[in-house]
């Protein structure tokens, strides 16, 4: 069923799924889905009483593997350790200095119409995409 | 407060309903192709826009995630508050209380930036992909570490600080 559909209007659907699980966080919890300060808080104070952001974690985590086996994503390695390693350092350090990541400040943000967010995710993308651009200089 | 927090049915439906958007979330970001790192690097690839007719060797697919995705959280954010006072299974609505824009925020997007970019991953693709793959999961442990880092470098900021 898949096969037949553009692989754009795929992803607007995965994007859709995506912000209406963030309206039933913030319907239902009163909570931003955003997943990098989800996790920095869960590691700051693991034993929190209020588990919620255990739960939507172990529904990320969960959700992702059975879906990703059940529909075949392709998991072959992509990047060497010496660029993998630093890479989740400045992922994890920068998400937590700059309050937010792709979730937080691109799909929650941004539909709040913060401008804060707006800034975020005009730094973010740019940075990425110097990166790449000078990854594929240097290799 | 604490104690309707307390109480088992509401407790629940905290629980399932932040499992339930955990799901859906993963959901989305497997369908759209987010958990692979090497589309995201094909998306923040711009200059391959150039080889080629519109849009050559670049691909946009992450523009139309991102678009569906915030058409979705216009309204949210818009409607929801109108349409309930309350949220279903808390007392209140947890808006992000900052409004400047300092050194954090700019400094930290472009740290972000420049893993994500290095990588391929972010933190919501890196962790539903981490019991899949081998590069997710070093990278969503070297993730926790940095945010690790990060958190007690600025607890001791706020400590100089105060």
């Amino acid at each position: 069923m898949l096969a037949n559909l553009h692989p754009y209007f795929i992803a607007a659907i995965g994007g859709i799924l995506i912000g209406l699980a963030s309206w039933l966080l913030w319907w239902g919890l009163g909570r931003i889905a955003g997943v990098s300060s989800i996790a920095s808080e869960v590691l700051a104070a693991p034993t929190h009483p209020d588990t919620w952001r255990w739960a939507f974690l172990a529904g990320l985590i969960v959700g992702g593997c059975l879906l990703g086996q059940g529909l075949e994503i392709p998991t072959l390695p992509t990047r060497p350790l010496y660029l993998l390693i630093p890479a989740g350092l400045l992922v994890g350090f920068g998400t937590v200095w700059g309050s937010g990541c792709t979730s937080g400040h691109g799909v929650c943000g941004l539909g709040r119409l913060s401008l804060r967010s707006l800034v975020a995710v005009g730094t973010f993308m740019a940075a990425g995409m110097i990166t790449v651009t000078w990854m594929r200089g240097t290799a | 407060m604490t104690e309707a927090l307390q109480s088992s049915p509401f407790r629940a439906g905290r629980l399932g309903l932040a499992f339930s958007a955990g799901l859906v979330f993963a959901a989305g970001l497997v369908l759209s192709g987010m958990t692979q790192p090497l589309k995201v690097l094909g998306f923040l690839d711009i200059t391959a826009i150039t080889k080629g007719a519109f849009p050559g060797l670049w691909d946009p697919t992450l523009a139309f995630v991102m678009g569906g995705a915030v058409c979705v959280t216009l309204l949210a954010f818009a409607w929801t508050q109108r349409l309930a006072a309350l949220p279903v299974f808390a007392h209140q609505y947890h808006a992000p209380s900052l409004s400047q824009i300092d050194l954090p925020l700019v400094g930290g997007a472009a740290l972000f930036g420049v893993g994500w970019g290095l990588a391929g991953y972010c933190p919501g693709p890196a962790l539903a992909s981490a019991l899949l793959s081998v590069d997710a999961l070093i990278f969503t442990g070297a993730m926790l570490l940095g945010m690790l880092i990060c958190k007690s470098f600025l607890s001791k900021k706020a400590k100089i600080g105060s």
